[in-house]
């Protein structure tokens, strides 16, 4: 189905300024896998609220065990604050509804029968009343355009359908910050188009992972680039994608 | 890629297909155990139990004869109960021989044997139509309402889930394997027996490995949407007056059956 599109309103990219709101501030974050391969080194960035932000570098750079402290599922040594508060032991479920995370493979995202009990499950965890459930699945459902496939299984749908329910499963928690692993992976051009209008559309921070630079250039006007554990490269993505030195010692290619 | 071959559930607009998920458990269960406990050879009850099922079929509109086709692939299991033909005492019908063993088929084994036949052939229809009339997502849930421990529920409800999902990926690895199993102009094609029975256990060994590694990524998908060790499931169903009624009718039935075969 054809969707027409108004022309994308870009933000533009700033700088963290004093009396900005926060809203994710990573600080010198290391971490190292129970089998002693040590993914993060030091990184350190952060995201005021209405950045779109992509989340570039190769294989094992990273970039996904970032992603996996940014709501408390590893927790490295450092420091990681959604919108001013330290993640701890206490605050956990609250950060997780703050921060919407979900993973590169569908499968692994939408683990209920079907697609409504996958959008509510989160609502329903943070212990709203049932109504509010509701309305929150309906409008989660909305915003990804797949309102009709609320009562679907999910081994029924496609991977293109699959993602943008799997963006839906965290929207129902209103997080204030969206992180995404790899969104674009697998799918046919025409899928793919949907998910940037729909990732474009979102009024909502994002830190997206991926490996399509043409997304990277189409869509978000920061880039953070990622190798061996580091923040190797932080700024205005027209800029870093013209640095070609820059992305060949990295493994990325210009779009 | 999808492997649907489990899924048993046909879509339908029938008044069974309506009824409530808990309803059609509760009257399923009631079915079963009634024909269970119906004594050996009430061949009227029996018959009445056949004609329950029937109007079953009917009223779902797979066709009457839809739970008779593929109740076939579950008789094999009721020959297990082939023992009691000569266990039970009584009159000697025929008597055979295999090597030194003498085997006597007797009047009342027999009666047992035909019985249980019946008895099982009838459950498996039962619980045949109940799959095909009602979603899966339903029956769990109808399991929740009917206080079926949560960890039951949700164990079955994931197993329904990743059924699909490691059924493909089976299915991949089938299909790599195959891929892969060319042949010199010649010459047979494989190794050994060992050497394929090696390379299906380490695609068996790959299999699982894969799915403790999903548990994992699952785990953490679940734990990022504020799992935090109990599952909270909203359940859209209501039970209607008719669903009542249907429940009381269909179980005065059965009980008039059960009379009927103990007298």
């Amino acid at each position: 189905m054809p969707i027409s599109h108004s022309t994308p309103s870009f933000v533009a990219p700033r700088e963290a300024r004093e009396g900005d709101a926060l809203c994710l501030q990573v600080r010198d974050l290391h971490f190292s896998y129970p089998d002693g391969h040590s993914a993060l080194h030091g990184v350190s960035l952060q995201l005021c609220d209405g950045d779109k932000v992509a989340l570039v570098g190769p294989n094992g750079a990273g970039k996904s065990t970032l992603m996996l402290h940014l709501n408390g599922i590893l927790g490295g040594r450092g420091e990681v604050e959604i919108s001013g508060q330290r993640i701890t032991r206490d605050n956990l479920p609250a950060i997780r509804a703050m921060v919407g995370l979900v993973f590169q493979n569908p499968d692994d995202q939408l683990f209920s029968p079907t697609v409504f009990e996958d959008v509510a499950f989160g609502p329903l965890h943070m212990g709203l009343p049932e109504a509010e459930v509701r309305t929150r699945v309906d409008a989660a459902l909305e915003a990804v355009r797949m309102s009709s496939y609320k009562d679907r299984l999910s081994h029924h749908l496609s991977v293109g359908e699959k993602k943008r329910i799997a963006i839906a499963t965290v929207l129902s928690m209103n997080p204030s910050i969206l992180v995404l692993d790899e969104p674009s992976a697998g799918l046919d051009p025409r899928a793919r188009r949907t998910l940037i209008n729909l990732l474009r559309e979102l009024p909502i921070t994002m830190l997206v992972s991926t490996h399509d630079m043409k997304l990277v250039e189409e869509l978000f006007p920061r880039t953070i680039v990622m190798d061996e554990g580091r923040v190797v490269a932080d700024g205005l993505t027209s800029e870093i994608l013209e640095n070609e030195n820059l992305l060949t010692a990295h493994g990325l290619e210009k779009p | 890629m999808h492997f649907d071959a489990f899924d048993r559930y046909h879509e339908k607009e029938s008044f069974i297909h309506h009824l409530d998920p808990r309803v059609k458990v509760v009257i399923t269960i009631v079915f079963i155990v009634s024909n269970a406990l119906l004594p050996d050879g009430a061949w009227l009850a029996f018959l009445l139990a056949w004609l329950f099922l029937l109007a079953a079929n009917a009223l779902s509109k797979l066709g009457l004869a839809y739970t008779f086709k593929r109740s076939l692939i579950a008789l094999p299991f009721a020959l297990i109960a082939i023992t009691v033909l000569f266990s039970i005492p009584g009159k000697a019908l025929f008597t055979f021989q295999i090597f030194t063993w003498n085997f006597t088929v007797t009047d009342m084994g027999f009666l047992r044997f035909v019985s249980i036949l019946i008895r099982s052939w009838l459950s498996v229809q039962i619980a045949l139509l109940l799959v095909a009339t009602t979603r899966f997502p339903d029956l769990i849930h109808a399991l929740e309402h009917l206080r079926v421990p949560a960890i039951l529920t949700t164990i079955i409800a994931f197993l329904y889930r990743y059924l699909f999902v490691l059924t493909d990926e089976v299915f991949r690895l089938l299909r790599a394997r195959e891929s892969r199993s060319a042949a010199t102009t010649g010459k047979r094609s494989g190794g050994g027996v060992l050497w394929r029975a090696n390379v299906a256990g380490h695609m068996a060994g790959q299999l699982f490995l894969r799915s403790y590694e999903r548990s994992d990524r699952i785990y953490n998908a679940m734990l990022s949407r504020g799992y935090t060790g109990h599952l909270y499931t909203l359940n859209a169903h209501e039970m209607k007056p008719r669903d009542y009624f249907v429940t009381a009718f269909a179980i005065a039935v059965i009980f008039i059956i059960q009379i009927i075969g103990r007298f």
